[in-house]
């Protein structure tokens, strides 16, 4: 622990080679004013990939622990990370064992108090899931990046995010990044909402692999001078495992250990509190991101509704229909949990038809999108068009899909 | 947690629950006459209020008496978090008046990783001890790659086995801790392969303290998880593997229970403790301080 002064988990900065006089870079920071950082900082732009992109969101994200696996596509970003360690922006970072290991080591971290944050890619997720599953019944805040790729045989490396939807029903706070640069402002939004008393939950900012992760693209950054407020440890909805408090029974599972019906009352509330708290956490992120949609093209026929990739590829879509003289409507959903149910039937409620391209197999996206629009939106909704494996979305394909459902849909 | 913190405010006193009371006034928490350590006595036991009084594992369970002696050796309850797992003991010390997280099964020793630095970075100038208590299944086979990171990593916390040489919350399978051809259920035919050398593997990783015992000599259990603890606060990782029968999945009449014990320890689980020379160091510092405090008195 390079960064702290007396610690003893790991040697210190001076054993590992600080000059006595070195001051972290963290501690050269001003913390600023959440909403201050997200919306009226000065913003300078940055030909950036999405890890690089990553890289500055922590910069200025307080984070006192980091710990990963690594996993092509995340491994450029956590490197960056123990980068960061070395400046002094994070205050205590390792490379764990493995995903199971590095899931349950961040719960420790959280539970602890401290701001975490870890990533991986789909087969990190999958062998981390019986972890990643229990933070939210854990009440842990916990940030975690996921790069998407591949799970399934054959082995791929490609991007495909099939991966997220197993993290649906999980109370985990879902936000799908577009570009590098919600790659970058995702992160920091997600953490201040996760930190919140009445949400204190773990998120999951996800990025397809590669398409953002490894390629460049134009990134407005806040000033590395200022970071996020720390997490404040006393502040949450359940004590930290910290023994500050005076001694109860406090283990947050005890009762629910025992089968009789009071186990079955207890693990329904808590379930029930957390799912409620993933729907207060909406509140926060509209604020952060300036809502939990992006509308184009409102009052449209048609209507693209995507995430993540899709986006960009469903916004050039928009763009030559326009140019063609017809008007598309796009819902850009960024946050996948909470899900936007009201925003999107609001902005769909005269539409006609109703397109979902994704980058997976499954659907994941058509099928919440059905789940909450049935019964209350005429729309016919149609699933797809879908890429898979690594696949790009061209652009035409977006084009021929509408083409041919004006055809099918009058 | 500033022991002032458990003083309830006079006028509260009376409306708190009783155990609560006797925790303050016959507990581990106070009476210290400013020493920095716990000063309750495993020979006192029964005088004063122990952090964990009840529990639903069965009845003669050799695991309770052993975690019982352990709660009394934590030097400083009051700074002790409790890291456990899926398993029989997990059941009495979720019932303790320490903080216990109860993780996924075979998860402690990567939570309490990530717990103890979490807790260094917070409180820089507080020593916050974090145990591990769990069974042998979940630390030497679900667990073992946590375990040994956690050692190779020489992470600052202690891990205790309770090695009861079976799965006894699932119904006495048999687990990498069950001697060799012992019929266990899972296991019909006997056993297949030895007792895993835990031991052995804890000296090979560098584990600064390691200790062996059974609960035949409860000041000596207390004793032992106390030195464990100061090694991990300030020198290295310290495990200790202590033999805490299963009665019932090994068929032991309750009140053979601990003839049982006395019989193991002299066959094949006798007192042991590997120290590194750092470790010894530092214990016999502050051992030599404590005798040294006693005698000035
Ligand atoms: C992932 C997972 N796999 C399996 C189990 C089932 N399980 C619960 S306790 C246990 C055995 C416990 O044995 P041990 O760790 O030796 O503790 P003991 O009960 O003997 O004290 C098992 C296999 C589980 N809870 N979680
Ligand atoms: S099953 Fe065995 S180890 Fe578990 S509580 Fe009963 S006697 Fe103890
Ligand atoms: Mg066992």
């Amino acid at each position: 622990m390079a960064n702290v002064v007396g610690s003893s988990v790991c040697r210190t900065a001076e054993d590992e080679g600080k000059p006595a006089d070195w001051v972290p870079g963290g501690e050269k920071q001003t913390v600023v004013d959440p909403m201050k950082m997200f919306h009226e900082l000065p913003r300078e732009m940055q030909f950036i990939t999405g890890s690089e992109a990553a890289r500055e969101s922590m910069r200025r994200a307080n984070i006192d622990i980091a710990i990963a696996y690594p996993i092509t596509p995340q491994s450029e970003s956590m490197q960056q990370a123990g980068y960061l360690y070395d400046e002094g922006f994070i205050k205590e970072y390792y490379r764990a064992e493995e995903e199971i290991g590095t899931f349950s080591a961040i719960s420790g971290a959280s539970r602890a108090g401290v701001r975490s944050l870890t990533a991986t890619s789909g087969p990190g997720l999958m062998r981390g899931m019986e972890a990643i599953s229990s933070w939210p019944g854990a009440r842990t805040p916990i940030i975690m990046l996921n790069m998407c790729r591949v799970i399934n045989t054959p082995l791929a490396i490609q991007p495909d995010n099939i991966e997220m939807s197993f993290m649906l029903n999980t109370g985990i706070l879902m936000l799908h990044a577009e570009n590098q640069q919600d790659f970058y402002d995702y992160p920091l939004a997600a953490i201040m909402a996760s930190e919140q008393v009445d949400v204190t939950l773990p998120a999951v900012v996800s990025v397809d692999g590669f398409f953002c992760t490894h390629a460049r693209g134009p990134v407005k950054v806040t000033p590395a001078e200022y970071k996020l407020p720390p997490r404040d440890g006393w502040r949450s909805a359940v004590p930290a495992m910290d023994n500050e408090n005076p001694p109860a029974r406090i283990s947050r599972d005890a009762p629910i250990q025992k089968s009789n019906f009071i186990s079955y009352h207890m693990h329904a509330s808590w379930q029930q509190e957390v799912f409620a708290a993933v729907e207060r956490s909406a509140k926060y992120f509209r604020d952060y991101l300036g809502g939990l949609v992006e509308v184009i093209n409102p009052g449209a026929d048609d209507f693209i509704i995507a995430s993540g990739c899709a986006v960009s590829q469903a916004r050039e879509a928009v763009r030559q229909e326009g140019e063609q003289g017809r008007t598309v409507g796009l819902v850009k959903v960024k946050t996948i949990r909470p899900f936007p149910v009201e925003e999107i039937l609001d902005a769909v409620k005269d539409a006609k038809r109703i397109l979902i391209p994704e980058f997976n197999q499954a659907g994941w996206l058509h099928k919440e999108v059905c789940s909450v629009l049935y019964g209350r939106c005429d729309a016919v909704i149609k699933d797809g068009p879908r890429v898979f494996g690594g696949m790009t979305m061209p652009t035409e394909m977006i084009l021929e899909w509408l083409a041919e459902f004006r055809k099918e849909v009058k | 947690m500033s022991l002032e913190n458990l003083h309830p405010s006079p006028v509260m006193k009376e409306f708190l629950p009783v155990e609560y009371r006797d925790l303050i006034e016959h507990g581990p928490y106070t009476n210290r006459n400013g020493s920095d350590k716990q000063t309750v006595k495993v020979t006192d036991m029964g005088k004063f209020k122990e952090v964990i009084e009840e529990h639903p594992m069965c009845a003669g369970c050799a695991m309770t008496l052993f975690i019982r002696l352990a709660y009394i050796g934590m030097p400083n309850p009051e700074h002790t978090i409790v890291v456990g797992t899926a398993g029989c003991g997990r059941l009495a010390i979720s019932q303790a008046s320490v903080p216990f997280i109860y993780g996924n099964y075979g998860d402690t020793n990567a939570v309490a990783s990530g717990l103890k630095r979490g807790l260094e970075v917070r409180f820089p100038n507080q020593k916050k001890d974090v145990v591990v208590m769990a069974g042998d299944g979940g630390l030497i086979d679900i667990g073992f790659q946590g375990l040994m990171h956690s050692w190779f990593r020489k992470e600052k916390f202690t891990t205790i086995m309770l090695d009861n040489e079976v799965y006894g919350n699932t119904g006495g399978q048999e687990s990498g801790m069950t001697n060799h051809g012992k019929v266990l259920k899972m296991a019909p035919r006997g056993k297949f392969g030895d007792k895993v050398d835990a031991l052995g593997l804890a000296k090979v990783a560098g584990v600064d303290y390691v200790a062996r015992l059974a609960p035949t000599n409860p000041a000596r259990v207390a004793r032992t998880v106390r030195r464990a603890i100061m090694v991990a606060r300030e020198v290295g990782h310290s495990y200790i593997q202590a033999y805490t029968s299963c009665n019932i999945e090994y068929s032991i009449p309750t009140p053979d229970v601990m003839k049982d014990a006395f019989e193991i320890e002299k066959e094949r689980y006798g007192f042991e403790e590997i120290i590194s020379p750092l470790a010894k160091e530092y214990l016999d510092d502050v051992e030599k301080k404590a005798k040294k405090k006693k005698s000035d008195k």
